[in-house]
């Protein structure tokens, strides 16, 4: 399985690498069609993507909600803003948790790497508060022991 | 410097993910959230050896996750306190998310070769 590489770029950003073996074609249209997000754009074991709304065209919708079949969940709302066939795809999106985060500006590229496709994808680094908020909403459910451990931690932390 | 500053955040997150990688580094951790320990009292509750245990003391203690100090011939361990800031939190869920879902994205790529190459 090929790594992830995840880097902050500065303050602000975040930027993750991933190599897919297939071409730009199929990496790009598993990121625009609904029947192939479902199947993929999951997170944590256990949750489910009820609603997938994503129109596939510059100026469309983005409407992903996620349940964990527990009762938990939260939604995200997005835009496309511009698309290049099968290289590049710039978005919004936002998630809903429930009151919206500020706007993350994503731009996500493939680019043909042997027979197989290197992506990259820039987004927005979440600010201190909308991270709180993330981290303490349904996400982290499902997550490994490692991170209810790392909440733990951080609860000791500023206990001291 | 803004540049320099992200790279060595960057490396030092990368430090630290590894840190966290491991089952027993991760429970090593959890001890030491409810107090200070010796070597020998981490050890205890596990399976390995003394060397192994101190091994993975060094990687937890290079990652910036724990501080060491010196009493007598003892180096009791405990967790630095600034060591797991919320944007580590966050990252850390990012990647165990974004890992998950290129998993099976990965997966759901090979299906599609299969059936392109069938005939």
């Amino acid at each position: 399985m090929s790594k992830l590489a995840l880097t902050t770029e500065g303050e602000t950003h975040v930027v993750v690498k991933r190599r897919f073996e297939a071409p730009p074609e199929a990496v790009y249209r598993a990121h625009l069609d609904p029947k192939l997000l479902r199947q993929w754009c999951l997170g944590p074991e256990g949750w489910t993507m009820p609603v997938c709304i994503n129109e596939g065209k510059a100026g469309g919708k983005i409407r992903y909600e996620w349940a964990n079949g527990k009762g938990g969940g939260f939604f995200l709302t997005g835009e496309i803003l511009e698309l290049e066939p099968p290289h590049r795809i710039v978005h919004v999106e936002r998630m809903h948790l429930p009151d919206p985060t500020p706007d993350n500006h994503v731009v996500t590229t493939f680019v043909a790497d042997g027979t197989g496709t290197l992506m990259t994808m820039r987004m927005s680094l979440p600010d201190a508060a909308t991270r709180k908020a993330m981290l303490s909403t349904g996400m982290e459910h499902g997550m490994e022991a490692s991170y209810a451990r790392l909440e733990r931690l951080s609860g000791w932390k500023t206990a001291s | 410097m803004r540049y320099v500053m992200s790279v060595q955040l960057a490396q030092s997150l990368d430090r630290t993910f590894t840190a966290l990688a491991d089952p027993t580094r991760r429970r090593i951790l959890a001890r030491l959230a409810s107090g200070e320990a010796t070597v020998n009292e981490l050890a205890e509750p596990f399976a390995i050896s003394q060397p192994a245990i101190s091994r993975h003391i060094r990687v937890l203690s290079e990652a910036g996750l724990i501080v060491q100090r010196v009493d007598g011939t003892k180096r009791p361990c405990r967790l630095a306190p600034e060591a797991l800031t919320e944007l580590d939190q966050y990252l850390q869920m990012l990647r165990e998310a974004l890992t998950r879902n290129y998993h099976r994205l990965d997966q759901l790529l090979a299906k599609q070769k299969k059936r392109r190459e069938s005939p």
